[in-house]
């Protein structure tokens, strides 16, 4: 049978807020530019993000710059953050929110008319660029007029509006290609990938030297999660078999607030912008329990009654902030122990109470998609009583390992950003540092990519070898009968890394979720779906399980690793963190077949001496060891 | 708590299919959505279907149910009878691909077709200022999931294949009016929306606006204030530019 080709000079695959800044940027250097995504155009996971994005623009408090968001966002992870990453991040996501204004994006306003910035959790400072609740509604739409807007050009000058930039909707990618002279050898250089359409069933080969993994999450393989079904992992899993190498894996953000009732919404997000903009958390004695679980680390930036934590929203110059804003670890550890203790809500998670803080009509205006969420979900008027919330899988931290400056992954031609990559958050993640994320490294994945191009002597060739194993592979499901059933496996998967990999983690649990995952990617390989090969969700999902399993063997084994608790990784058998774990890396690689991962350690490159600089030393001794104090201690005596 | 409930799913491809009867277990505080995805992994595993969020913020999950165009995700069990025979077919004015999932590649055609945000030269970014009121009208437009739930409905298109050429449907002609009300908008959008967008077909029924998720005022916000400036302007362009808030800085 014919397979559908085309030829592109970079390929992006996603196309969420990384993916289309990546696009754009690759189409503005004039590069031939495809964007691939499962869903239709504009309905990535970025179209739910609710709270906003990170960018020390200083709107709200003029206080506000680049070093101390560098500051928050390496404390938030705990200093296991690619620093190079979290310093470009910040210096850089100004501009890029800039930028989608003169693109069309319509912000909240101060009063002096520019950009409202609203307070968040591990932030400093109120920081997040926002539109009420639905921001990354704003984000994506306007990335996506932005592409229009770009064919509209194409079509003036070319006659046709796909001449430079084309989405392919609906088109799942199964498998990257690599360099026919080289595809079994470790450092084969990228030529395409390998994918069908969803709505026919059709395969399709992209020839592209250059494509940049923007695919999102994992958070499918979990059961309570606010993740949708596109996340299963598929870059990860891409990255993996292609020969690059995944980090930081085993730390998964819990978002501490979840819808936890009725059983059917568990884990859909409620937004933190409810606890930045004053909601309070309580357990069932009515408690505002956050005070007890300030860390050692924070003590000195929380506040210690509930009269200054009020004061703060109002006069932050003179008081520290509310504990319901630590970083969303905290938070999340907080509520799993409260419900554990016995002092949970009736449906098992906690009260989110800001009915008491802020007037009715103040609350339908600031928080607009909750007020409808709960309304039309769980009957609850979030003006007249708490919510009840839980924590639910939201965000991995661990992804790509890539170079911060391009993107780029370590098989040639292969590039990465937004969630899909690791390295920026550390073990953990603050609120609205993901838009930005999105949008700075996009940005300079795309230019990564163009300028790859731009260096090539020869364009890669297709492997026909590599594309018929990509169909034999994509087509057994279909072609077996009687066999498993997809979603069943998925589901035990999807209990098993919840119930063994979750927020609260231990040896023997993570070696039995080991064994789980070991029997489930045998069922996997004999999974049937019955009906043909037009929209047939069945067998996308048959498809789908080879990369949940794959990240989720990922997850387990750096778990079962890392003998320390930081972030989004808690041992119970180990609960302090540890300064020596901290300089090191869980670097993850896997065989082409995918059969056998293989997890090692890597020592981290030290801080540049002018980022350290920018914090004391009282605060290093918390996280770094002493031989980098002395190394400390050095750079600031000269 | 659970019950069995009664479904009637439209299935088929290429142009053919039929209603199928299906009893499914139904729980407490579910959406039509979970009903289909319970289908899905017990009966029927390759019915087709969309969805991305479950939250009402994406606009995949269109449908009509009973008839009426419905997110999928929003939509509750509690609000119908347990006796009660529910049926779920595809939009109707998109063609069909499978089951309910339709070709909505109509949408973004039109789009494409609409001139795209066009600010002064002289503005670089980071140097917008706007008033929050100035805003809130055109985010009003801006909070569109893009369910094209109300393109659906709009009888101009619905069974009138002929007219979806010339019209772009309340969706579109309302990015029109966003962009209009825009406050660093340069492009002159009027009389284009009459001409070239098809806005003197809407004959302001409001089906668009009672079935739109995000309850946007489609008609009254939107599609109405243009018509009028149109009609406006045609008497006296000067009206116009004296009305067009531009640059209002604070
Ligand atoms: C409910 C919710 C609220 C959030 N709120 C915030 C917030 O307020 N602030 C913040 O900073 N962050 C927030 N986040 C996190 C943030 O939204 C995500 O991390 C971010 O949007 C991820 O963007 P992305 O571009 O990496 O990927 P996505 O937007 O997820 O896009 C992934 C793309 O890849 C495509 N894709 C995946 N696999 C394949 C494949 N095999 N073939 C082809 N295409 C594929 C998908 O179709 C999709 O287009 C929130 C997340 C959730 C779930
Ligand atoms: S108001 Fe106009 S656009 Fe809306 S449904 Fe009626 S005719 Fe169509
Ligand atoms: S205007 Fe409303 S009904 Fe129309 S596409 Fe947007 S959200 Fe859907
Ligand atoms: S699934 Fe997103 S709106 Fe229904």
């Amino acid at each position: 049978m014919e397979i559908e080709r085309h030829e592109y000079d970079v390929v992006v695959i996603g196309a969420g807020g990384a993916g289309l800044r990546a696009a754009i940027e690759a189409r503005q250097q004039g590069k031939r530019t495809a964007i691939i995504c499962k869903s239709l155009f504009g309905k990535a996971h970025t179209v739910m993000a609710e709270g906003g994005a990170a960018a020390a623009m200083g709107n709200v408090n003029s206080d506000d710059n680049w070093m101390v968001h560098f500051r928050d966002t390496m404390r938030g992870g705990k200093f296991l953050n690619n620093w190079r990453m979290a310093e470009l991040h910040a210096k850089e996501a100004p501009d890029r929110v800039w930028e989608l204004e003169a693109w069309g994006a319509l912000f909240d306003r101060t009063k002096d008319g520019k950009i409202s910035q609203r307070n968040f959790g591990g932030h400093e400072y109120p920081r997040l660029a926002h539109v009420g609740d639905r921001t990354g509604l704003e984000l994506i739409r306007t990335l996506q007029q932005r592409v229009v807007a770009l064919q509209q050009e194409d079509e003036k000058l070319h006659g046709d509006p796909e001449a430079y930039i084309k989405v392919f909707a609906e088109c799942t990618i199964t498998r990257l290609l690599k360099d026919a002279s080289s595809v079994h050898g470790k450092n084969g250089a990228i030529s395409g990938a390998f994918g069908y359409w969803r709505e026919t069933g059709k395969f399709v080969v992209f020839d592209a030297p250059a494509v940049v993994l923007a695919t999102g999450g994992i958070g499918k393989s979990y059961v309570v999660t606010s993740n949708s079904w596109e996340y299963t992992g598929d870059g990860h899993a891409l990255a993996l078999l292609a020969g690059a190498q995944l980090i930081n894996m085993e730390f998964i953000q819990f978002h501490p607030t979840g819808m936890v009732w009725p059983p059917s919404v568990r884990g859909i997000l409620v937004t933190e912008s409810v606890r930045g903009d004053g909601g309070v958390l309580r357990n069932s004695e009515n408690r505002r329990f956050m005070f007890d679980y300030v860390p050692d680390v924070f003590k000195d930036k929380y506040a210690t009654t509930e009269e200054e934590a009020d004061r703060w929203y109002t006069d932050q110059a003179n008081n520290r902030r509310p504990p319901e804003l630590l970083p969303r670890d905290e938070v999340a550890r907080a509520i799993n122990a409260e419900v554990k203790a016995g002092r949970g809500s009736p449906q098992g998670g906690v009260f989110l109470d800001v009915s008491t803080r802020l007037p009715a009509a103040e609350i339908v205006k600031r928080l607009p998609s909750m007020h409808h969420q709960f309304k039309e979900l769980a009957d609850v008027d979030i003006t007249k009583e708490p919510m009840q919330v839980g924590p639910t899988c939201h965000y991995i931290m661990g992804g790509v390992e890539v170079d911060a400056d391009t993107g780029a992954a370590s098989v040639p031609g292969l590039f990465a950003a937004g969630e899909v990559s690791g390295g920026m958050h550390g073990s953990n993640r603050l609120g609205g540092n993901s838009l930005s994320d999105l949008l700075v490294f996009g940005r300079r994945a795309g230019a990564g990519a163009a300028e790859y191009v731009n260096g090539l002597a020869r364009r890669p060739a297709v492997s026909e070898a590599a594309v018929e194993d990509a169909r034999a592979e994509a087509l057994a499901p279909l072609e077996r009968s009687g066999g498993e059933n997809p979603y069943e496996v998925h589901h035990e998967l999807q209990r098993t890394m919840n119930d063994l990999v979750g927020i609260i983690r231990k040896a023997e649990e993570i070696s039995e979720a080991l064994d789980a995952v070991e029997k489930l990617k045998e069922r996997a390989q004999h999974t049937a779906s019955p009906g043909g090969r037009i929209y047939n969700p069945g067998w996308h999902l048959a498809l789908d399980l080879r990369n949940m399993l794959l990240v989720s063997e990922c997850v387990a084994r750096a778990a079962l690793l890392r003998e320390e608790s930081r972030g989004g990784h808690t041992r119970d058998d180990y609960p302090k963190m540890s300064p020596e774990w901290r300089r090191k890396l869980l670097v993850c690689s896997a065989t082409p077949d995918g059969d056998t991962v293989d997890v090692e350690e890597r020592i981290q490159p030290s801080m540049r001496a002018d980022l350290l600089a920018l914090f004391d030393r009282t605060e290093l001794s918390k996280y770094l060891t002493e031989g980098e104090l002395t190394e400390y201690d050095a750079v600031k005596e000269s | 708590m659970g019950y069995k409930a009664k479904f009637r799913v439209w299935r088929g491809e290429g142009g053919e299919g039929r209603l199928e009867d299906f009893t499914v277990e139904v729980n407490e505080g579910e959406v039509v959505l979970d009903v289909i995805h319970r289908l899905q992994a017990t009966q029927a595993p390759d019915l087709a279907v969309r969805w991305n969020c479950k939250a009402g913020k994406c606009g995949s999950c269109s449908m009509e149910i009973n008839g009426k165009p419905r997110l999928g995700c929003m939509t509750r069990m509690s609000t119908f009878e347990e006796t009660e025979t529910i049926t779920v077919t595809p939009m109707r004015t998109f063609p069909v691909i499978k089951d309910l999932v339709t070709d909505v590649s109509f949408n973004y055609q039109k789009a494409r077709e609409i001139p795209s945000f066009t600010p002064p030269t002289d503005v670089k970014p980071g140097e917008y200022r706007m008033q929050q009121i100035d805003v809130e009208r055109s985010q009003e437009f801006r909070k569109c999931i893009e369910c094209f739930m109300c393109n659906n409905v709009c009888h101009v298109i619905r069974d009138h294949e002929e007219n979806k050429p010339a019209f772009a449907g309340p969706r579109f002609l309302m990015r029109i009016a966003e962009l209009d009300m825009h406050p660093y908008d340069t492009a002159d959008r009027k009389e284009s929306a009459q001409q070239d967008h098809g806005l003197g077909y809407c004959n302001i029924t409001k089906c668009c606006t009672e079935v739109c998720p995000e309850h946007i005022k489609i008609t009254d916000n939107a599609l109405i204030p243009m018509k009028e400036r149109v009609v406006d302007r045609k008497y006296d362009p000067l009206v116009w530019l004296g009305n067009k808030i531009f640059r209002r800085s604070g």
